[in-house]
């Protein structure tokens, strides 16, 4: 249940000057604390608590309901995306196919669960809904790549490729 | 404008915008419900309440629906009773339901509902949530597996409060009321008010259980275990036995403390006229001097904490003066100590309080000004209901008996510090007479009395006009001090109780029902019976209490002087918000 992410916040002033800029547009019109999430999730590429309170003292929304929203819609993540963003398909063709099993090897390979990012900060992995390549089932993207018809041994292979 | 309607073929006129749930009540047809709480919560979530309406296809939720000219309502068909059963049983197929050990035990709405809709048998066993507990705060308990998601305790934390740390997280059967990030309510603002506590028609939020700790210092014979009440106690503390709301059971209750074995059975009435002679002098010290006026009461834990995380620049403005039963505690491990002859490290001082925040207020490490805390723990009145049970006291058939001399007497300015208004005026009450001189006969300040959230007054005192408010609720008090903040308003004097109403409706009070929140004003009749004590005391003002001026002759020597500094005043911390 803890929401906490071992990688520690390093948000750099020009994000926070960004996120600034956007707080002080929104910030008297009611109802637009979903458009500063979004937008303040493109500048940082997460929602840590250190954005989260930031946004609520700037347009005045208390910590308590940001986070309820957040939390809410799975377009928003807490969570730092590792530099390689791997993502496996859980559609019902990949999953009949064996996604399951393909999870199961990332995650013990990686040492960490669905949503999180290692601790090294490279990798995190994430379930997605169908990405529409069910002719390949079942599918993997690391980023942009994408790697179809896999078995779990295939992943040790994949994952060696992102090693910088 | 009238609305004529007909509920069960009954024809009524109610005035527009009432619901169909108000209506029904106001011609005694019942229509359950659990999200619904008048003036709190009407949001129609949990579909209890719902009833045919003709010529609408679905169900309507009756607390949230407004009646209309020539509607017809039914509340008692088999398609509303089967729908509202379903309904009641999914909500209990993911509610832990261990009762027996539950310290809502028949004092909780579901289970109540459970027996008037028949629910005998759950259809609908599935999966359960299963969360941790959160029991950090010194004064809230948290239990999100009892939780039916009607969400009272956010629209009383956020709307009613504005303290704002609980809301909804995550979404469909995930769903769970928390906080941010969930995590624990000490490490987030929560000012630890019980508000939520009694709003929550289940066991899902209760108060820290000190009672365990009590009885195990009443067991310890080394103990010299003093008792005080606060003056709310006393007239809420029968509907623990089902009297009356409104019942004064002042020597009932000092009779059970004593059965309980008590050493000393005081009265914390007294202690709030030491803190009426402290804040009453530091008021006219104030106004001589003109220096960090407004003052603002500082009685209310809940209030302080609040400051301190929201309005850090007015904590020059709070008053210095310890709450009352703090002073007592202090009194009791220095004067009575000496007098007694006692060890202060033997002696321990238990507070019943109408309030939670004192749970965590006692915890203060400032509090302590003998070097051993003032206080030692703070029980509710709804916990003292529960020891008084266990003890096997027979509440309703004792005698009266009265509070242990000396700290048992009390001016009527003590007593009515429990509702909304009472600090600001017993503190006038002296005030008055000192600036006069005189010993005035006219004490009723009843300007300053009342349920409304914020009052105004200006009282003309020996020639000087004195501006005061007074506001209770959180929300109110946010409201008074932003027009303080930006200068829109002046005043000399403010008095702030956390709570809706003052103590009497603390969140360590016993819990109203929802039903009965919708026949009964609760505040007002439990602000009655506090207003009828002030009526009966002998003395009414602070500084006339005998064993007040006592004190001050033998021990203190004057209001605000050097060991009143160091025992009877305080200070106050910024607090960060998260
Ligand atoms: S104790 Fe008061 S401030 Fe804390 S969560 Fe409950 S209602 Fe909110
Ligand atoms: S904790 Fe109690 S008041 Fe709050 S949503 Fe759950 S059941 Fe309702
Ligand atoms: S919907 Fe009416 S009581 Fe919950």
């Amino acid at each position: 249940m803890s929401a906490t992410c071992s990688i520690p916040f390093n948000g750099t002033p020009e994000q926070e000057k960004k996120l600034n800029t956007v707080i002080e547009k929104y910030k008297d019109v009611s109802g637009s604390l979903i458009s500063v999430l979004h937008e303040a999730q493109e500048i940082y590429g997460y929602l840590p608590i250190e954005v989260q309170k930031m946004v609520s003292e700037g347009i005045n929304v208390p910590l308590a309901e940001i986070y309820g929203v957040v939390s809410f819609y799975s377009q928003f993540t807490i969570k730092p995306k590792g530099k390689y963003k791997v993502a496996v398909c859980l559609g019902t063709a990949c999953y009949v196919k064996g996604a399951g099993e393909i999870i199961d090897r990332i995650k013990t390979r990686l040492g960490i669960e669905e949503g999180d990012c290692s601790a090294d900060g490279k990798f995190s992995l994430d379930a997605t809904r169908c990405i529409g390549a069910c002719g390949l089932a079942p599918v993997v993207t690391v980023n942009d790549d994408v790697y179809g018809r896999l078995v779990p041994d295939d992943i040790d292979g994949i994952l060696d490729k992102y090693t910088d | 404008m009238a609305v004529n309607l007909k509920i069960n073929n009954i024809d009524i006129t109610v005035p527009e915008g009432t619901t169909v749930l108000e209506a029904a009540r106001s011609i005694n047809i019942d229509i359950p419900t659990l999200c619904y709480l008048k003036d709190v919560n009407e949001i129609g979530s949990c579909r209890m309440c719902v009833v045919e309406i003709k010529g609408q296809r679905a169900l309507q939720a009756a607390c949230v629906y407004p009646v209309s000219e020539g509607m017809e309502v039914l509340t008692n068909t088999k398609t509303v009773r089967d729908t509202r059963k379903i309904n009641l049983e999914l909500i209990l197929s993911n509610h832990e339901r261990k009762c027996l050990t539950c310290i809502r035990n028949q004092d909780c709405e579901l289970q109540k509902l459970s027996t008037d809709l028949g629910v005998l048998d759950i259809r609908f066993d599935g999966e359960n949530s299963h969360y941790e507990v959160d029991m950090l705060s010194s004064s809230i308990v948290r239990n999100p597996n009892k939780c039916i998601l009607c969400r009272r305790c956010i629209s009383v934390c956020k709307n009613i409060q504005t303290v704002s740390v609980i809301d909804a997280n995550e979404r469909g059967f995930n769903t769970i009321i928390g906080s941010a990030f969930n995590m624990p309510l000490v490490d987030t603002p929560c000012t630890n008010c019980g508000q939520c506590i009694v709003v929550c028609p289940v066991g899902a939020l209760h108060e820290k259980d000190d009672t365990d700790k009590i009885w195990e210092l009443l067991a310890d014979n080394k103990k010299h275990v003093l008792v005080q009440t606060a003056p709310a106690v006393r007239v809420a503390l029968g509907e623990e036995f089902g009297m009356p709301i409104g019942t004064r059971v002042t020597g009932k209750m000092v009779t059970a403390l004593k059965l309980m074995g008590f050493d000393g059975v005081f009265d914390t009435d007294t202690a709030a006229d030491f803190t009426i002679m402290e804040e009453g002098t530091e008021f006219l010290n104030r106004l001589k001097s003109g220096k960090n006026l407004p003052l603002i009461t500082s009685c209310s834990p809940g209030w302080v904490k609040f400051c301190e995380h929201n309005f850090p620049d007015f904590l020059d403005n709070l008053s210095t003066a310890k709450s009352p039963h703090q002073m007592f505690g202090a009194i009791m491990k220095s004067y009575y100590a000496e007098k007694k002859g006692i060890d202060p490290a033997d002696i321990a001082v238990i507070s019943v309080m109408p309030c939670t925040a004192k749970k965590f207020e006692s915890k203060r490490e400032e509090l302590a000004a003998t070097g051993h805390p003032d206080v030692d723990a703070v029980i509710t009145t709804r916990e003292l209901g529960r020891m008084i049970k266990q003890a096997g006291i027979d509440f309703t058939k004792v005698e009266d008996s009265e509070f242990d001399a000396p700290f048992g007497e009390a001016s009527g300015a003590g007593v009515i510090f429990g509702a909304t208004g009472g600090v600001m005026e017993a503190a006038l009450r002296t005030v008055a007479d000192i600036l006069t001189g005189e010993d005035l006969q006219h004490i009723d300040y009843t300007a300053v009395r009342g349920l409304d959230g914020i009052k105004e007054a200006t009282v003309e005192i020996a020639g000087t006009k004195v501006h005061v408010a007074v506001a209770s609720g959180l929300g109110n008090a946010r409201k008074l001090l932003e027009k303080v903040r930006s200068g829109e308003q002046q005043y000399h004097f403010i008095e702030i109780m956390g709570c809706p109403g003052g103590c009497i409706t603390g969140g360590g009070q016993p819990i109203v029902d929802a039903k009965t929140m919708m026949d009964i004003d609760v505040k007002a009749a439990r602000a009655a019976a506090i207003y009828a004590e002030d009526k009966s005391m002998t003395y009414r003002k602070s500084h006339e209490n005998p064993i007040v001026k006592k004190l001050y002759k033998e021990y203190f020597g004057k209001p605000c002087g050097h060991l009143s500094h160091n025992l009877l005043h305080t200070h106050y911390v910024k607090r960060e918000n998260y």
